[in-house]
């Protein structure tokens, strides 16, 4: 209980310095309250819920591209030592890239509309997911192989019953990482090369210096963002917790 | 009287490939050891002789970069033979399974029916006092129960021969006398030959029919020393009279061989 | 060299060619992407041209400070954050899902707190990278062994010169991650964030370009960019290498 007190706590302290922050810039800023009553104002007029549904699909349709494809490839090179070794420093490069400026070649191939959402979001959340994977396997500790070999597993069982059992609390941690970034990579998507979904709603927001309807979406995104995350988190910390 | 031999290294060696140029490292041998069925066996060596090395490569996890080994008269070449078991010093309790699941792994990897995995599981879980946390996760347990946890695992594939690396060597004093008490009723009542790795003079000296003392790197056994221990032993022998005697010799082969060793760790 | 390293050369150099390939066979149109070859030929032409001098330099300003600010307040939040436990754990689900976030979208905010010009942009560079440094030290933090701190309180050591002379040394590999992290993300954040909303800098030229169907000049500073982020990135790897060997790992 103590635990959802200090949350609460928090997140009222948030709350203070949003509402300190909106008196020192009225116009910038909404204040909290004024953003909630707009966000309940749009989730209930009709044209905001196909926006939603719009980037929701997108979303989904780059989390299932980014996990399968990150975890493929990461299992694949974590089971090899020299692949992992050789590709470790390229992904990690790949990741501290700016994709914002591979857009215009995703927009080139893709043209504009779900699939270069999908693309740019998949981008953002496939390689931090193949770095967490290929870790997880490369780190697992020794003896678990071997004691595999002396109760004469075969490749698959090995596979199968130890590294991947080993590797998986790494492996969500991979994912929760993933998760957030997949989420920014589509709203980023479709901020600037989109006629619809929430990116679009706040940007079209920004342009006509409609603050409290920006406030809105990014409140709601925090809120979806935050709860997908701490289920994932209960779990990461659940798996965590039989290792140590 | 002639004991039957279980196992034997003849010549064996292991050489680790250097890498870059830079010079490889002579880790083992030659080694000539002789097990002989269900004796209790115990290796003891100065810090980095290759103890492990021996264990590896007697159990067919590496091979050998010479010479032969052979377990009930078949060659043994980089592949663990059935019947061989083996204990690390490492925690190898896999953290995503219960105590019961972790135990019947190599069992239903095995294929081995479910009741006779139960009556096996039954069986372990009774001899190594863990029928009260049956369920429990390994996070759950000290190091200790972790290791009794791996070492009934071996246990119920029924090996007849068992090799433990260092086994105790996580675990403190007190820990470390009452599982070597609990390893020998399970090598009274299991009949297997056991092979135990030890840096620790007390515990070779205390639980086996014979020691072998290895030198300083590239390891070899210089020396065998046996105990006339009674099948019925257990840690109380350590107020014996003999038993002194056998630690001190021991420790007279072992004394130069370690000073060796810390001479050549710190040229390393 | 070492065979490793030949392999990375060959795969990325293989890789090269083969765009390179496909666009000159046309099996990529050059309305897509145009050669590997003639991006770094016009790169080099623009370089020498001059006209991309000033992005270039109030880019790499902007990442220097938003990296700066990123990595000294956010070692400095981590430390506070890992001494309340209590604030910890309440903080730890939304450190997670900060990325999650497009902050891009305070940049009127940042204008009417900060100003026209550089300092928004920095800041959302700073938004960025800052969140990881936190992160880097709160896992470098709970990694240091208690027999450090307690040769610390033997020695009476108050609670700044034991976060400066104890944590931070004993921590150093893992906040080295988060000093690579924040590099990469004051990277992403500010060419982002130009590249979104500016009138200048890297990102804003790269977005320019695009819209002007000016694609050679756009690919030519897209390789720019990440020539210099992988430069950038290789001299950490080959530094953090040295600080972990000489720790022995």
């Amino acid at each position: 209980m103590r635990r959802a007190f200090d949350t609460i706590l928090l997140v009222a302290v948030a709350l203070v310095i949003w509402q300190a922050i909106h008196l020192l810039a009225p116009s910038a800023l909404t204040s909290p309250l004024g953003t909630a009553r707009r966000a309940a104002e749009l989730l209930g007029t009709a044209t905001f819920w196909p926006h939603v549904a719009e980037t929701l699909k997108a979303f989904l349709y780059a989390l299932i591209l980014a996990f399968t494809g990150g975890l493929l490839l990461g299992l694949l090179l974590g089971l090899n030592k020299t692949g992992a070794k050789v590709a470790d420093p390229i992904l990690v490069s790949i990741y501290s890239l700016p994709k914002v400026t591979l857009y215009p070649v995703i927009l080139l191939i893709f043209g504009l509309g779900m699939s270069a959402k999908v693309a740019f979001g998949t981008i953002h959340g496939i390689i931090p997911i193949a770095i967490f994977a290929m870790n997880s396997v490369r780190n697992l500790a020794p003896v678990y192989l071997k004691t595999a070999r002396v109760l004469h597993l075969s490749k698959a069982e090995t596979l199968r019953t130890v590294v991947i059992p080993a590797a998986i609390p790494e492996i969500v941690s991979g994912l929760r990482i993933g998760f957030s970034l997949t989420l920014l990579g589509v709203l980023i998507g479709e901020m600037f090369a989109s006629q619809r979904g929430l990116g679009y709603m706040i940007m079209n927001a920004i342009g006509l210096h409609d603050v409290p309807t920006m406030m809105a979406v990014i409140l709601m995104l925090a809120v979806f963002a935050v709860a997908a995350n701490a289920v994932l988190l209960w779990l990461d910390q659940r798996l965590h917790r039989r290792i140590t | 009287m002639p004991v039957p031999v279980h196992a034997e290294m003849r010549g064996v060696t292991r050489i680790y490939p250097g890498t870059n140029g830079k010079a490889g490292v002579h880790a083992l041998g030659p080694v000539d050891l002789t097990l002989r069925k269900g004796e209790f066996y115990s290796v003891i060596g100065p810090s980095g002789c290759g103890k492990s090395t021996l264990l590896d490569v007697l159990s067919g996890l590496s091979r050998p970069t010479a010479g032969e080994i052979t377990f009930e008269d078949k060659p043994v070449d980089g592949r663990v033979p059935d019947g061989v078991g083996v204990v690390f010093q490492e925690d190898a309790s896999f953290p995503w399974l219960n105590v019961e699941d972790n135990i019947a792994f190599g069992l239903r990897r095995a294929g081995v029916d479910s009741t006779e995995i139960r009556r096996r599981l039954d069986y372990a879980l009774g001899l190594m006092g863990l029928r009260d946390f049956a369920k429990a996760y390994p996070a759950q347990l000290s190091g200790g129960m972790r290791q009794r946890v791996c070492i009934a695992r071996t246990l119920v594939t029924q090996p007849r021969l068992i090799l433990l690396d260092e086994p105790f060597g996580a675990l403190d004093a007190q820990t470390r006398l009452i599982m070597g008490d609990e390893l020998l009723k399970l090598w009274r009542e299991t009949g297997a030959t056991v092979l135990l790795i030890t840096h620790a003079l007390d515990e070779a000296a205390m639980l086996s029919d014979r020691i072998g003392i290895m030198s300083a790197r590239p390891g070899r056994i210089i020396e065998e020393v046996e105990t006339g221990w009674p099948a019925d032993r257990d840690s109380r022998v350590a107020s014996d009279n003999r038993f002194g005697t056998i630690t001190s010799r021991l420790w007279a082969h072992l004394r130069e061989e370690s000073l060796k060793a810390i001479g050549q760790g710190a040229i390393k | 060299m070492n065979r490793v390293a030949w392999l990375r050369y060959f795969i990325v150099t293989g890789f090269i060619v083969f765009l390179e390939v496909l666009c000159r066979t046309g099996i990529i149109p050059a309305t897509v992407m145009i050669p590997p070859t003639s991006m770094a030929a016009h790169l080099w032409a623009l370089l020498a041209s001059g006209r991309v001098t000033p992005d270039i330099i109030e880019t790499i300003g902007n990442v220097i400070a938003a990296f700066l600010l990123s990595v000294t307040v956010g070692f400095a939040l981590g430390a506070v954050i890992h001494s309340f436990p209590r604030l910890r754990r309440a903080i730890d689900p939304f450190l997670a899902t900060y990325y999650a976030l497009p902050f891009f979208a305070f940049y009127p905010l940042f204008i009417v707190l900060f100003g026209l010009g550089r300092p928004p942009i920095i800041a959302i560079g700073f938004l960025f990278g800052v969140v990881a440094m936190i992160i880097a030290t709160l896992n470098g933090f709970d990694r240091i062994p208690r027999a450090l701190l307690k040769t610390a309180a033997v020695y009476r050591m108050d609670p700044l010169s034991t976060a400066l002379r104890i944590k931070l040394p004993s921590a150093a590999p893992y906040l080295f991650t988060g000093v690579k992290l924040a590099v990469a993300y004051s990277f992403i954040g500010v060419i982002a964030g130009e590249f979104i909303m500016s009138s200048s800098g890297l990102g804003y030229s790269i977005a320019y370009a695009f819209n002007n169907f000016d694609n050679k000049t756009m690919y030519a500073l897209m390789l720019f960019v990440i020539v210099l982020v992988t430069a950038v990135n290789a001299f950490f790897y080959v530094w953090e290498q040295r600080l972990l060997a000489r720790r022995g790992r």
